[in-house]
């Protein structure tokens, strides 16, 4: 019985990937968006600390002035809080992460660096109510942190 | 495919590359005039390539701004390389756009 089961999922396995790579190689679908990772799970946490658990699997953050973290004190639309981020002080820098802590999901978003690409980004996101923006910054097996408090007057989601 | 704006320039040896996609971002929490949830419709991946090499790999959720915009900056580019982005939303449509560096 559980030679079978072990068998079944190793077939469907087989096939799934198989099928994923023969679309890939039709050029159906680029290889890396398809077989990319989608963190799912941290997207849908609704807590700061359980976002950062599930993005990095851990919620240890250093405070670092090197982490410099660009966004309005005042946000009048929270539909479009424009947030800069620059971690070019830390070497080796793997990633760049934004949270929201008062959004109902946290997690906003997380830019991977290859090399050649610096840790230098901007965009803009949607704040649902006056609260922290953080900061993380993943560089040698750690992460840095910085903080600020951006005050929101019109709310970013459908407010 | 739905087409990403890209502008890419040369500035004290680095490239700053400025891309604007066209999308609704829904959260899945939106209501509409009538009170019905609207359903979730976001960019999920996005990636940013110099001369077909993947540079940058982003994940999103549906906190980034209804028609994102984000910029991103690179080393070692020369003028007449080519600057790609591309997307992938949660309902599997696509986008994608280049520009060479001047």
């Amino acid at each position: 019985m559980k030679l079978h089961q072990q068998r079944r999922t190793f077939l469907k396995g087989t096939l799934a990937g198989g099928a994923v790579l023969a679309a890939a190689g039709l050029g159906l679908i680029p290889a890396r968006l398809a077989l990319a990772a989608w963190p799912e799970a941290a997207f849908h946490a609704t807590s700061l600390d359980e976002a950062l658990t599930k993005v990095f699997g851990s919620n240890a953050l250093e405070a670092s002035d090197k982490v410099v973290l660009k966004a309005p004190s005042i946000a009048e639309n929270g539909a479009v809080v424009p947030i800069t981020i620059n971690g070019e002080q830390f070497d080796n820098v793997e990633s760049i992460s934004i949270f929201s802590e008062k959004n109902p999901t946290p997690f906003v978003a997380r830019f991977n660096f290859k090399p050649g690409c610096l840790p230098d980004v901007s965009t803009r996101i949607k704040m649902g109510e006056s609260g922290d923006v953080i900061a993380v910054v993943q560089a040698g097996g750690k992460l840095y942190s910085a903080r600020t408090n951006v005050k929101v007057t019109v709310g970013g989601c459908g407010g | 495919m739905s087409e990403v704006k890209l502008r890419a320039a040369i500035k004290d040896g680095k490239c700053e590359v400025k891309a604007l996609m066209t999308h609704p971002m829904e959260t899945g929490r939106r209501k509409d005039k009538d009170g019905n949830l609207v359903p979730a419709h976001y960019i999920q991946t996005v990636e940013l390539l110099h001369n077909g090499n993947l540079k940058m790999e982003a994940d999103w959720g549906g906190a980034i701004s209804t028609n994102p915009f984000f910029s991103a900056t690179l080393k070692d580019v020369a003028s007449g390389d080519t600057i790609e982005v591309r997307w992938v939303d949660n309902k599997g449509e696509k986008g994608a756009g280049s520009v060479k560096v001047k």
